[in-house]
Formats: structure tokens, C-alpha cells, sequence
């Protein structure tokens, strides 16, 4: 194992096939951890996190805030909603002051982006990406990751199709980026205003779902992001479900063992019908649990190891009774 | 586990014969003290307090005692230590495999020193339930304990320098039994040899 030699997680594309390797690792050590009668272990007591989250979220949020609390971080979690982001605060400015707090970690969300690579250039904190922009969201592309090695118990040579809504997912991008560099197999699926250009380079691209589940391992299905659709991009989510959606009758074109993996929200009877999100294939759930397992993992790569020798100026030391 | 870089072999303490006869010795002296084995649950100390653990519990089948229940305990998330060892420790999960309140615990582990992994195990176990109590057996206790703590089961006491390293090495995880004294590759001191400490129940 060759470890995790950074001191941030901005995204999946810097990242070498051994370092995702590591964190998927670290993550299957620390899933157990969940089903313990006391759900907490000491690992990074006396250590702060801020969750810092410009936009929506609840199931990234939410396993953050779990991972957080189960190794013993004290957290806290700032939203744009009552916080002075609404006074106009800037980004660098909100997080220059929550850094005059000497947190230990910056995990962040943010509609721009770059926005924690521009965090991760002018603050001391560890920053972890919780999704900018349309870019990256690295920790949802690892837990799709780790759900696809438990039951297939590999990634390599799996075949695997990325269906929905290209152009703004974050998490498509991720993905693809990942999988690759796993040796997977990956196609894109989209109607052509929702490829961005340029997509082609990193996996091949079609235009009918048909065509991108034949003989899939597994399906991941992205989320149409109803509130930035106001291009027309297509015509009507009806429209949509009868052309791009995952039916029933679709998925059997597909390998036999398939898995479909959804990052939620599930728009059902949109990108998804009911049936499939609930039916017998369906890992969406077990994605869920694994998230929390895979920020478990980051945060305890990131801060629990210590002693990273490409820090440029070390933290001031805290004392290690200031926990629980 | 090789031989950390900077060591050399300085003395055999143990061959695999030994080694055998020490746990044998071991797994009567825990039936002996503890005879409703139905209440006693063995729990290693990942990596090689696991396999030890195993090997006790067949001896004391072989003893003529039910043959307890072996859990395995990863003690890497209770460490002090983390920013000393070496970098990302691999995880390997605590399976502890059936209820430990109101039983006895018998922490396993290859060698005592410091004190620190018995710690950090005696932390961890008690988040997994209220035993009646708990014992420790380690196949080497080398001395140099910075807490509190002493062992219930010892294989063999020895005196050593704290320069010195004691590897137990198992046939499971090393391919062979032995249990081996290093010592730092440039700092051979003559004649001086680690002896046998008083012989302890």
C-alpha cells in the first residue's frame, strides 16, 4: 500500500491509482467501526473540522457530520442560509476568520469551481472538496468506487455506464476520472445538449441509453439537475423518461448481476423509475452507508496520520485534552 | 514481518518447538485458573496476538477445555501514537464475536513492553460491552512498562535494552515460528547476553 501522500482532497483527476486504492482500504477497515455497540472511536480527538457548505445537500453533509462525530473531530457546520455569506461576506474572507479559529480541516461545498483549490492556496486547514461547481465531487466518485469493489470485488475490466446528465454533474466527472484510472470500462450517456464539449477525450459518448447498457456491469444514474435546467434542454422530463430514463425493461439489457448506483436525489419516474430505484439491483442504500465509511477514511488520512512532510508550516500543536 | 532495516539478529530466544511448548504451558495455566471456559472469550491484538489467540484456544480444547470463542482487536484507532509509527497503518477491523458482558476476556498479545497497545486495547474493549473482568497473556514480557500494567499469562520474562526489538514471528503471518532479539546494526555490545528474568505465574 502505497498511502496517501496529500494534504488535501480537491478532486479525482491529480489523484494516482494507489492513493484511491488506499483510501478504499482505509474505508473497508473503518466500515466496521458502524456496527459497533458504541458507535465512536478516539481516533482524531482534539481535532476541528468546519463543514463549510454554500449549497443544498443533505446526504454529503449528513456523512460528513456522521464520519465526524463517530472518530471524535469536533465539528462544526456553516450554511449560507443564516450565516454571513448573506451580509456579503466573501469566500476568502469567511474562511480567513473561521481559520482564526485554528480548525484542522475545511471541508467544503461551493457552486464555483476551483472554489477549495482557491481555500486550499490561501488557508493552513486540510481542505476536502464536497462538490464545486460542475467540476469535481471526489468523496460520492470513492464511495461509488468502494460500493462497485464489495460486490463485484474489483474495478478493473468492469464495464460501466454514466447516464443523465453530463454537463452539469460533478459527480460524472469524478466518476469517469476514477473508474479510468482503475482500468474500468466507462460510457457516457446523455442527450447531445447535455454533453459538455470536450467529454469525448476522457470516455467514449452515446446518444441512445440502449447502446450504453448493453452487457453493463453496473449503471450509475445522475441526478437532472431540474434547477439549473432553464436552457431547454430538452423538451419535457416526460420526454426525457421515455428517451433517457432507467426502466425496467432497460435495465434487462444489461448484465444479469447489474448494479445501479444513483447519488441521490432520485428525481423517480424522471432519470429513474421506482421500480429500478427499489428493485433488487439497486445499491443506492448501501452507497449510503459506504459514504459515511469513505469520509471516515479521508478524515483519517488527512488528520489522524500527522506528520506529513509536505506541510509547508506545521499547525501550531493543540493540546490533547480539549475533546469530548 | 522482516527484519526492520537498521536491526540484525543478535539471538534466537525461542525456536519452534519451544515456542509450542510455551503456549501449551500457557493455554493449561488459563484453564487451570478459569475452568467454565464457557465464559471466557480469547481476544487477540491484531497482527499477531490473532493467530496466538487461535492456537491457545486449540490448546485448551486439547486440554480438555470447551474450546473458547477468538475475537480479533485493531487497536489503530485508540492509538497515542499515531503521529510516530509509520505512515497509514493498515486497518484491518476488531471482530469481536460474541458479547463480552459479564465474561471473562483473555487479551492475547505476541509481546509486552511499554504498555501502550494493552492501553489502547483495555480502551477499546470496554466500548464493546462490561466483561467481568480481563486477563492478559503475552508470549514475552521484555520490560519497560511507561504504565501501570501487568500480564496474568507470561510465555517468558526477559530482560532487555530498550534499543533492542523482541519479534515473535508466527508460521500464519511469517511463514515460520521463532521468537527472535534484534539489535541495531552498528551497536554490538560484547558479551552481554539478555538472561532469563524470574520465572512468574
Amino acid at each position: 500500500m502505497t498511502g496517501y501522500p496529500h494534504r488535501h482532497l480537491l478532486g479525482i483527476e491529480p489523484l494516482e491509482p494507489g492513493d484511491i486504492e488506499a483510501i478504499l482500504d482505509a474505508a473497508e477497515g473503518l466500515r466496521e467501526v458502524l456496527d459497533r455497540p458504541i458507535k465512536k472511536v478516539p481516533a482524531l480527538r482534539g481535532k476541528t473540522v468546519v463543514n463549510l457548505f454554500y449549497e443544498a445537500s443533505t446526504r454529503t453533509r449528513a456523512s460528513f457530520e456522521v464520519a465526524e462525530k463517530v472518530l471524535s473531530a469536533d465539528s462544526l457546520t456553516i450554511t449560507t442560509a443564516g450565516s454571513s455569506v448573506q451580509k456579503g461576506e466573501t469566500l476568502l474572507d469567511t474562511a480567513r476568520n473561521l481559520e482564526a479559529m485554528n480548525p484542522d480541516m475545511i471541508v467544503v461545498r461551493h457552486s464555483a469551481s476551483g472554489a477549495p483549490h482557491f481555500l486550499a492556496r490561501h488557508c493552513r486547514s486540510a481542505i476536502v472538496n464536497a462538490g464545486d461547481g460542475a467540476h469535481e465531487h471526489p468523496t460520492q466518485a470513492l464511495l461509488d468506487a468502494l460500493t462497485l469493489r464489495q460486490r463485484k470485488k474489483r474495478l478493473k475490466g468492469l464495464r460501466v455506464a454514466i447516464v443523465g446528465d453530463l454537463l452539469h454533474s460533478r459527480v460524472a466527472r469524478s466518476n469517469v476520472w476514477l473508474l479510468s484510472k482503475m482500468g474500468a470500462e466507462v460510457v457516457l450517456c446523455a442527450p447531445p445538449t447535455l454533453v459538455p464539449p470536450g467529454i469525448e477525450t476522457l470516455a467514449p459518448v452515446t446518444y441512445r441509453i440502449d447502446e450504453a447498457l448493453e452487457g453493463a456491469d453496473a449503471v450509475m444514474m445522475l441526478r437532472i439537475q431540474l434547477e439549473r435546467m432553464t436552457g431547454g434542454y430538452f423538451p419535457s422530463v416526460r420526454e426525457y423518461h421515455a428517451r433517457f430514463g432507467l426502466t425496467e425493461e432497460r435495465v434487462r439489457r444489461a448484465k444479469k448481476d447489474v448494479l445501479i448506483l444513483h447519488p441521490g436525489p432520485m428525481n423517480r419516474g424522471v432519470e429513474i423509475a421506482s421500480e429500478v430505484a427499489d428493485g433488487p439491483y439497486s445499491v443506492i442504500l448501501d452507497q449510503v452507508t459506504n459514504g459515511v465509511a469513505i469520509r471516515m477514511a479521508v478524515l483519517y488520512m488527512l488528520l489522524g496520520e500527522g506528520g506529513r512532510e509536505t506541510e509547508p508550516e506545521p499547525a501550531p500543536k493543540r493540546k490533547r485534552d480539549r475533546a469530548s | 514481518m522482516g527484519t526492520p532495516a537498521g536491526f540484525r539478529e543478535r539471538q534466537e530466544l525461542m525456536d519452534a518447538a519451544r515456542l509450542s511448548r510455551t503456549l501449551t504451558r500457557m493455554a493449561h495455566e488459563i484453564l487451570e485458573r478459569h475452568p467454565d471456559m464457557a465464559r471466557v472469550v480469547l481476544v487477540g491484538v491484531r497482527t499477531r496476538g490473532v493467530p496466538l489467540a487461535r492456537r491457545l484456544a486449540r490448546s485448551i480444547k486439547k486440554a480438555g477445555g470447551v474450546e473458547p470463542p477468538v475475537g480479533a482487536l485493531d487497536i489503530t484507532l485508540y492509538r497515542d501514537d499515531l503521529t510516530t509509527i509509520a505512515p497509514h497503518p493498515v486497518l484491518k477491523g476488531t471482530d469481536i464475536p460474541c458479547s463480552i458482558d459479564g465474561r471473562t476476556v483473555v487479551l492475547v498479545d505476541d509481546v509486552l513492553y511499554t504498555g501502550r497497545t494493552v492501553r489502547a486495547a483495555l480502551d477499546e474493549l470496554i466500548d464493546f460491552g462490561r466483561p467481568e473482568r480481563i486477563k492478559l497473556a503475552v508470549v514475552v514480557d521484555r520490560g519497560h512498562r511507561e504504565l501501570p500494567i501487568r500480564a496474568d499469562f507470561v510465555g517468558r520474562t526477559l530482560t532487555t535494552a530498550r534499543e533492542e526489538v523482541v519479534q515473535v514471528l508466527l508460521r500464519e503471518e511469517d511463514g515460520a515460528d521463532r521468537v527472535v532479539l534484534l539489535e541495531r546494526a552498528r551497536a554490538r555490545r560484547k558479551g552481554k547476553t539478555p538472561h532469563e528474568g524470574k520465572p512468574r505465574r
